[in-house]
């Protein structure tokens, strides 16, 4: 699309036109508005205007008790919700010093890879359904159905999930979840592969989408980029190999990196970052230890039912828990993870009360979708659409 | 266990070799149930199981409705999906009355219906205060399944509505409450 | 790992001393929270210490990670607190710097000038607590309705919607 971009606005073309996209734009994929400035089909000017799902979240968080903030989270992010979980409960127990036996960490990064690959389909398909390839929207979303039906055997919904607990995860693994899953690790790379070959060559997708919103490694890291994003630019930045946690060092697999930043190398990366979730998955099934499940915090991880009703201290610490009474350690702490979008961060300062007395989100899409007014601007308005959807801008992360 | 497997929806009319008469109320009810334009509003989590429920798996369009519309002026059924902030609840009021009659009001997940756990400062508690609201669906985000049977239930009502409904003195004074001309 | 975390405590040795060369009495503490240190600094020495923390050829922490701002009304004279999250990629060093300043005066400078991406976070965080950044290139409400008219994550205003009618208190227990 390059070619055009460089016809030069004759005297006649320089009668500027205002076109409001949004907020309810069936393009865009979310609640933005973007009013933009079109000199014909070429924007000169974008002035975007968030917050129209503001649901003040941080404030929300300072009136809850640590484990009820654990659903919250799932509504940042929706596309990937238990990274979001992960990563609040992680956040505690950097707070509180608590080491979270092997097994439970290995099962934390099954779910959070699984959790990675849902988001990657949404965004890839996307992508595929604005250049007009329905089919492989309609054919590669079963996947995401088969994700679902692992996450509802592990914790009962599919969405909004709530997996894992400060201290470890919930409940073991099924019977019937590992065999799902065991299904998912042979049907999924065959379902990738196809979709794969079915756009990713395709001469009407890579016209659309080479050289389409481009951004500079500068310019990504000036406007805060992380992840799949950040990457495509030619950063090989992954917090998941920058600050290991739950025992991200034991895996082997590599960062894919894009060299140009545009909406080809967006796609591109995501596609072979599901393929490294894929080898993740497999490695931590294959290693998945023996041993408990959740670390030893009384205070936090609620008891067995049948403790509860023949122990007196199980009353007590269920009761406690319940009511969200535990006692906290002073202090502040970030903790981060790779989020289906990028760096994901828990800021959290505590005065020893029973809520946080703050807690600041570090969401990836607020921070990079600044940069895109810049990127659209000299580029076609159809190709604004592609740009958006190729951020994977999720409007519940964005607005917080 | 035997289902008993229904035939066709087929209104109450008198049957003949060759005809078959009935109320044309029942046959447009008929014709706009099977045939529903949603618009979808989707601003957040319940956009996403609205898409499960779109795609090849649960396919809404088995319902008659497949084509989505997304220009108001030409939808039957909006659809609200997820949280309406109240930055957000004059667009929403708009699109309700861009939309041309007869139309109908679905109301998805806890947020859209109430707020949800959202009772905060910037979220409308629900979207019945600023639009009438046909039928809900709770949940949090609601499964497909609960998606599929609010389209269901929204289909009853307008089969069983009568076309002069909405020249009626009580739906006038409906909308009236609620400020829409 | 042991080879980095010695690296990365040499550089905050070296951060430690640059900042109190640079500034004296306005470098105001230090302190280690887990695995960050914060470096409490003056509000008139923000925009060179970030600057100068950016810039340094060893030290280099280029990218802004976050920036948020917290409200605690108990402490007299400094009330609100702004936190910059500095990160070094290269050498995976992370730091947060930190400065106060009393209710009665909420301007600071702003770092849009450094990070093109403060530009929205500094927004938001005046969205939620009225700081003032003095230069910013639009400093609007970008969260919340322009219409609002108070600042809603100061302590002092409540988290309900006040215009719910369906609560009734006993059943809440207050």
């Amino acid at each position: 699309m390059s070619d055009i971009k460089n016809i030069e606005a004759t005297e006649v073309q320089k009668e500027y036109n205002i076109l409001n996209l949004g907020p309810t734009h069936p393009a865009t994929h979310g609640i933005f508005q973007n009013v933009l400035k079109m000199d014909g089909e070429i924007i000169m000017h974008a002035e975007p205007t968030i917050g129209y799902i503001h649901r003040a979240f941080e404030k929300l968080a300072e009136h809850r008790p640590y484990n009820q903030i654990a659903p919250i989270t799932d509504r940042l992010n929706y596309c990937s919700s238990p990274i979001n979980n992960m990563g609040w409960h992680m956040t505690v127990e950097k707070l509180i010093g608590c080491e979270v036996p092997k097994r439970a960490d290995y099962m934390r990064v099954i779910i959070m890879e699984l959790a990675r690959i849902s988001d990657h389909i949404i965004c890839t398909t996307i992508i595929g359904q604005d250049t007009g390839a329905t089919t492989g929207f309609l054919y590669f979303f079963q996947m995401r159905e088969k994700v679902y039906e692992i996450y509802e055997e592990v914790c009962g919904a599919r969405l909004t999930t709530n997996i894992g607990r400060v201290g470890g995860m919930e409940r073991d693994f099924s019977k019937r979840a590992i065999e799902l899953l065991k299904k998912f690790l042979i049907e999924f790379p065959e379902y990738l592969k196809e979709f794969q070959s079915l756009i990713e060559r395709n001469r009407i997708f890579m016209d659309r989408t080479i050289n389409c919103g481009p951004i500079s490694a500068e310019r990504a890291l000036a406007y805060g980029f992380t992840g799949p994003n950040l990457r495509a630019a030619g950063v090989d930045y992954d917090v998941r190999v920058a600050n290991p946690y739950s025992r991200y060092q034991d895996f082997n697999f590599s960062i894919p990196i894009g060299t140009n930043g545009d909406t080809y190398d967006r796609f591109m990366v995501r596609i072979q970052e599901m393929w490294e979730s894929i080898s993740i998955i497999n490695q931590a099934f294959d290693g998945l230890p023996e041993g408990p499940i959740h670390a030893d915090v009384p205070n936090f991880y609620l008891p067995e039912k049948q403790e509860v009703y023949s122990k007196m201290e199980a009353l007590i610490y269920h009761f406690k828990i319940v009511m969200g009474e535990t006692a906290i350690p002073k202090g502040e702490v970030y903790h981060s993870v790779e989020g289906g979008n990028g760096e994901l961060g828990y800021y959290l300062i505590s005065d020893g009360g029973r809520t946080p007395y703050r807690l600041h989100f570090r969401r990836p899409c607020f921070i990079y979708y600044q940069a895109y007014p810049e990127m659209i601007t000299n580029g076609l308005l159809s190709d604004a659409i592609l740009t958006m959807s190729s951020m994977n801008v999720i409007a519940g992360e964005l607005d917080a | 266990m035997s289902i008993d497997i229904k035939p066709e929806f087929k209104p109450d009319g008198i049957e003949g070799a060759g005809f078959f008469a009935t109320s044309l109320d029942k046959v447009v009810g008929l014709a706009r149930a099977n045939s529903l334009w949603p618009l979808p509003f989707a601003t957040s989590c319940c956009g996403i199981e609205f898409m499960a429920t779109m795609a090849s798996h649960y396919d809404l369009a088995r319902f008659g409705s497949e084509r989505l519309s997304f220009s108001p002026r030409q939808a039957d059924l909006l659809m609200v999906m997820g949280t309406i902030s109240k930055k957000m609840g004059p667009i929403l009021r708009q699109v309700y009355e861009q939309m041309a009659e007869p139309k109908w009001v679905l109301s998805m997940g806890a947020c859209a219906s109430s707020g949800g756990i959202f009772d905060t400062y910037s979220v409308l508690q629900g979207i019945d205060r600023i639009i009438p609201v046909d039928v809900y669906i709770p949940g949090c985000p609601p499964r497909p399944e609960q998606v599929l049977d609010g389209i269901l239930k929204i289909q009853e009502l307008t089969k069983s509505e009568s076309i002069r409904r909405r020249d009626s003195p009580e739906y006038k004074k409906m909308l009236e409450q609620y400020g829409i001309e | 790992m042991e080879l980095s975390n010695m690296e990365t405590s040499n550089l905050n040795e070296l951060i430690s001393q640059s900042l109190k060369n640079r500034y004296a009495d306005k470098f105001i503490s230090e302190e280690q929270q887990y695995d960050f240190t914060n470096y409490t600094i003056d509000k008139s020495v923000l925009i060179d210490a970030l600057d100068f923390l950016k810039t340094d050829p060893e030290i280099a922490c280029n990218f802004l990670t976050t920036l948020c701002g917290v409200h605690m009304p108990d402490q007299e004279g400094s009330e609100f607190g702004m936190m910059y999250q500095l990160q070094n990629m290269e050498k995976n060093l992370r730091i947060r710097v930190k400065i106060w300043m009393s209710k009665d005066d909420l301007h600071l400078p702003t770092a849009t000038g450094i990070w093109p991406s403060a530009n929205w976070m500094e927004r938001q965080e005046y969205d939620f607590f009225g700081f003032k950044f003095v230069g910013h290139p639009d400093l609007r409400r970008i969260l919340n309705m322009d219409e609002m008219n108070y600042f809603p994550m100061r302590k002092e205003y409540p988290l309900e919607d006040g215009s719910r009618d369906d609560k009734n208190d006993k059943m809440f227990g207050r």
